[in-house]
């Protein structure tokens, strides 16, 4: 699905990715973790095309495409979706409005007919049942006095919509309480498939619990230092990132 | 990045679309202004004696006058006496019907969308055309005239209306007004006239589409609408110009009477040249709008989407007279490169339980002025009275301004007035979140802006709803990169 070699970027003349490398397939779940500071939430926007950041060198193939050529714009049509860590508020739009211009953009790209406003509601409503959404959120400005909660279940939901091929989940679990990060994590679950593939940058253990990774990349310095099972976020953990600290400066010494 | 530019490129090359000339005969007076020129229109549009009187009065006032300063607004003085006074497509005695309409003109107006002929018309709307100050046609006067609708240049009415004209021209806004009042009063070369019969609903909306064409001459139209006890009225304005390097002026007059539970809502789409991108050229346009609300439970709503002219000053107002009358004012104001607008609206309560209602936002680009400036004043015998206000400016990039000057006057202490201003600007982050949803950054702009006008565009009559909306798009391309 996704090729990353090499990847170096910089934001305002400061590197920030020091060469990543990293191959996700369709129908695996990867996990980034890392410490703060570390670059895991700079690989998640440059991989959407967030356009303040500069990439010096290396290359992303996106379904064996070039994808650092394409505006964030044509990213999304392509079918790739970043839970943002911090949603925005848009005010005055409503999350119908918003979503349907969304879906009619993709299904633009796709050389689909637009929904009209009957068959987009009857869409939406089904998966807002899905996901327990109370049906006045749509009628809400996108983001708009939502709690923390509200906002990462948005997100989900969005992606739930949208339905994209490679996604991205950027510290979705930061200031989730228990039972938001259940259903956050639910909806996620539920939308994990052969075909798709996700990243899911995490700086806790914590959210591993309920969407269970099949690798996870520990990543520091702008590097990744370590790569391994599940069973390596349960000994970050463990061992604190001092570990990997120690792990990266062995690694740059070598 | 390159992509990016690319895309940024094409839409900042946009141009005015209606910044054509149409190549016409003229029938135009010697440039400057005196009172030789202001006999010369009233004996070109063979008025009657009280007319030329009236005009003279004006002008004898304006010389009495300064130019306003106040206005949030710089341009450089304006020289009264370079410009054209009267300027008109030339065309034979009068026009018996729309086949004697000179062709260009006819190809002008469908040029900018507005069709004159009757049998492509959009139904449901009537129009009269005004190119240079003069009305050229007028479509759905006869059916009009069987509900004893009266609907024409406002030259017309003053041959076969005389009485009406005498009895409400300067009633709402005197030519002591103001100093383009005065200017307008003394020169007005046409505009339109309605009047609507007691109990009569227009079964049509309105519009008079207003036309720059020559260059070197003032603008200057009134219109006038009357309505009578119980009637109902929808009126729509849209206004374009050519591209000029040259400031033009345009200071038009607009009068609403409405009696005893009746109703007017007029919309204005004003899409004057604006000036290109280094803020040259584009018209001044420096209007007085003002309606009274004269008898009981009537009402008056002003809509206005004010997109264009390099600047803008204007305050569509309300004198709330009647008991339980209405006023409404919403606005949306778009000013890009180097566009100024100074505009709002002013609620005079004057009546018991008497409402307003101000909705204004203003949207800033480039390294434009946008600046909303209303007044509310609620006069002593105003028992109950209640407004309303909600001022929004949204911001994008950071060299333009926004600015809000509310002025509120209340004389009586069983009144209420809310206002709520905000401020708020399209960051990169708000586009990026876009972008990742799918929208580039044209299709967000839009919709964020749709977003923060839709309380005012849901005011517009349909059909027009949806050119404003495209209006605001084309204003704004190449505002956000």
């Amino acid at each position: 699905m996704i090729s990353i070699k090499d990847l170096k970027v910089s934001i305002e003349g400061k590197e920030i990715l020091k060469g990543i490398n990293l191959e996700v397939n369709p129908g695996e779940l990867h996990a980034i973790m890392g410490p703060n500071g570390s670059g895991k939430s700079t690989l998640a926007s440059v991989l959407a095309g967030r356009p303040e950041y500069e990439v010096t060198g290396g290359e992303i193939l996106y379904k064996g495409k070039d994808l650092l050529e394409l505006p964030a714009d044509q990213r999304a049509k392509q079918g790739i979706f970043l839970a943002f860590q911090y949603p925005v508020e848009i005010p005055g739009v409503s999350i119908a409005n918003f979503m349907r211009s969304a879906i009619n953009e993709l299904r633009k790209a796709k050389n689909l007919e637009p929904l009209d406003a009957m068959d987009f509601l009857s869409e939406i409503k089904d998966k807002m049942k899905n996901m327990g959404i109370d049906l006045e959120f749509l009628n809400r400005a996108v983001n708009e006095g939502f709690s923390g909660g509200e906002k990462k279940r948005n997100e989900i939901f969005q992606m739930t919509m949208m339905d994209p091929d490679m996604i991205i989940l950027d510290e979705t679990d930061s200031g989730l309480d228990i039972d938001a990060l259940k259903i956050v994590s639910e909806g996620v679950n539920n939308f994990r498939t052969d075909e798709k593939a996700f990243l899911i940058i995490t700086h806790y253990q914590r959210l591993l619990n309920y969407i269970v990774p099949d690798y996870v990349h520990v990543i520091y310095d702008g590097r990744i230092v370590k790569s391994g099972d599940k069973s390596l976020a349960l000994e970050l953990e463990e061992k604190g990132y001092e570990w990997i600290k120690k792990l990266s400066k062995e690694a740059v010494e070598n | 990045m390159a992509a990016k530019n690319k895309i940024l490129e094409e839409i900042t090359s946009a141009e005015y679309k209606y910044g054509f000339v149409t190549d016409i005969e003229m029938d135009t007076a010697p440039k400057g202004l005196n009172e030789d020129i202001i006999k010369l229109i009233s004996s070109k549009k063979n008025e009657p004696e009280f007319m030329l009187e009236w005009r003279l009065k004006a002008y004898k006032y304006w010389l009495t006058m300064k130019q306003p300063q106040w206005q949030n607004v710089k341009f450089p003085p304006i020289d009264y006496q370079d410009s054209i006074y009267y300027a008109a497509p030339k065309q034979k005695a009068a026009l018996k019907s729309l086949d004697e309409v000179d062709p260009e003109i006819l190809s002008t107006f469908e040029k900018l969308g507005i069709s004159l002929e009757e049998q492509k018309k959009l139904s449901g709307v009537a129009v009269d055309a005004v190119m240079d100050s003069v009305s050229v046609a007028t479509t759905f006067k006869a059916k009009l005239g069987e509900l004893g609708i009266i609907f024409c240049s406002f030259s017309d009415a003053v041959q076969e209306h005389p009485e009406l004209i005498k009895q409400y021209i300067g009633s709402v806004v005197p030519y002591t007004d103001n100093y383009f009042a005065a200017l307008n009063s003394a020169v007005f070369s046409d505009g339109s006239f309605c009047y609507i019969p007691k109990g009569v609903r227009c079964p049509m909306e309105l519009s008079t589409y207003f036309r720059i064409n020559a260059a070197n001459t003032g603008q200057f139209e009134r219109t006038l609408i009357i309505a009578e006890e119980g009637s109902y009225v929808s009126y729509l304005e849209g206004c374009t110009a050519p591209m000029r390097d040259k400031n033009q002026l345009h200071a038009a007059i607009v009068e609403i009477i409405a009696h005893k539970d009746a109703e007017v809502k007029y919309s204005t789409i004003q899409n004057w040249y604006p000036g290109n991108k280094e803020g040259v050229g584009g018209i001044y346009n420096f209007v007085t709008k003002r309606g009274i609300c004269q008898g009981d439970n009537s009402k008056i709503s002003w809509t206005q989407v004010e997109t264009g002219a390099a600047i803008t000053w204007k305050y569509p107002s309300v004198i709330l007279k009647g008991d339980n009358s209405i006023g409404e004012f919403y606005s949306v104001a778009v000013t890009n490169n180097y566009q100024q607008a100074d505009t709002g609206t002013k609620m005079i309560h004057i009546g018991k339980n008497t409402k307003s209602r101000i909705i204004a936002k203003g949207i800033s680009a480039g390294k434009s002025n946008n600046s909303y400036r209303g007044l509310v004043r609620i006069l002593k015998k105003a028992e109950n009275a209640r407004n309303f206000s909600q001022c929004d400016s949204l911001l994008m990039g950071d060299t333009c301004g926004a600015h809000t000057f509310p002025y509120i006057e209340v004389n009586n202490s069983t009144s209420k007035v809310e206002h709520e201003a905000t401020t708020s600007k399209i960051e990169e982050d708000i586009l990026f979140y876009c972008n990742q949803r799918g929208l580039a950054t044209e299709e967000a702009t839009n919709m964020i802006v749709n977003g923060f006008c839709k309380e005012v565009m849901k005011q517009l009559p349909m059909e027009f709803a949806v050119e404003a909306q495209k209006l605001l798009g084309i204003s704004l391309e190449g505002s956000v990169g």
